[in-house]
């Protein structure tokens, strides 16, 4: 592949960079990342690699947008209330960058239809919204054999780690298994401040972007985490975990299974 | 005595277990809360039996969605 005269232009803020060149510019064009949700994390991250020009991305969501996701998933606009969140992201990472291949999945990805997506793609950034699709992602990167960003955003806060999986600490090391339903806090305590969703998501476009150019120290067996009441990063350092039932020594997670999700309806003013 | 929590000093009573610190320490959902000492994930099952140490280095995690708790979006 050789870069046309207009995507030297394009990306020149990248290519003049050391670290990247017209040689790394290639293999972001040749690279593909899946993005499983276009919600708040997904919508930034998706939005600066099409930018980047990360040439294939792959969306994968099975909502429409809705009046209340426009506090914080910002590829939305008013106007698409009501259109499929792939619809309406990728007309945005299409207006930004039409160099980039869009393979648009309106769907929830589910322990049936996982393995056969993932096989596509080299980079997973998971921007989904519940702990069973968060697990789901993770055990299925697992069996794919597919490096990925893990995220998560709560009111003030959000955190992020990076797994390698064989290599690196996975997100069953941390969390065993989802918390249990009754566990699980009401809406009331839910809520998160939009912003956050950018900070964290494009954190995880930037752990696809280098793990691509295969530059820099991936977030690997560390857990950033971020508050922004104190305006604080830290990095915690972590460990495999020889009892993951993912990875571990004796893993009694062998095949692809759907979690059961708990049920919390804001809208239904429960529970 | 005196450990670090979350990479913050805090002065505890001796002899509490990792149960009782959840407690103390105010955790309110202490079943979405894994606990690292020193680097090491510790086994929820061995909560109750594992006292805290003067110099232990502690770490909360938390189960983070997406902007829910659980699927309140």
């Amino acid at each position: 592949m050789s870069l046309t005269e207009s995507q030297i232009e394009r990306y020149s803020r990248h290519i003049i960079l050391s670290d990247v060149g017209g040689k790394g510019q290639e293999k972001l064009l040749a690279g593909k990342v899946l993005l499983v949700g276009a919600g708040g994390l997904g919508c930034p991250s998706g939005l600066y690699l099409a930018a980047a020009g990360v040439g294939t991305i792959g969306l994968m969501d099975g909502d429409v947008v809705d009046l209340s996701n426009l506090q914080r998933q910002i590829a939305h606009t008013t106007a698409d209330i009501g259109t499929p969140k792939v619809e309406s992201a990728a007309a945005k990472f299409r207006a930004i960058n039409p160099d980039v291949n869009l393979r648009l999945y309106r769907d929830r990805l589910t322990a049936d239809n996982a393995l056969s997506i993932l096989r596509d793609y080299d980079f997973v950034i998971d921007g989904t919204d519940n702990f069973a699709a968060k697990f789901l992602v993770a055990d299925a990167c697992h069996f794919a054999g597919k490096p990925y960003s893990h995220a998560g955003i709560l009111r003030f806060e959000g955190q992020a780690i990076t797994v390698v999986p064989g290599q690196s600490v996975c997100y069953r090391c941390l969390f065993i298994k989802p918390p249990p339903q009754n566990a699980v806090p009401s809406c009331s305590q839910a809520g998160v401040l939009g912003v956050l969703a950018g900070v964290i998501g494009t954190l995880q476009a930037t752990e696809a972007l280098k793990y691509l150019l295969g530059v820099g120290d991936l977030l690997t067996n560390r857990l950033l985490t971020y508050d922004a009441k104190k305006m604080n990063f830290r990095t915690i350092n972590l460990k495999r975990n020889p009892q993951c039932p993912l990875c571990g020594a004796h893993p009694t997670i062998t095949a692809l299974r759907d979690e059961e999700q708990p049920v919390c309806d804001l809208k239904a003013g429960r529970p | 005595m005196k450990v670090a929590i979350n990479g913050e000093d805090v002065e505890l009573a001796d002899g509490l277990t990792v149960t009782a610190l959840l407690v103390v320490q105010k955790v309110k959902w202490a079943d979405m809360v894994s606990v690292e000492i020193n680097g090491e994930i510790l086994n929820r099952a061995t909560f109750d039996a594992t006292v805290v140490k003067p110099g232990d280095k502690i770490e909360f995690l938390y189960f983070m969605g997406g902007g829910a708790v659980a699927s309140c979006l």
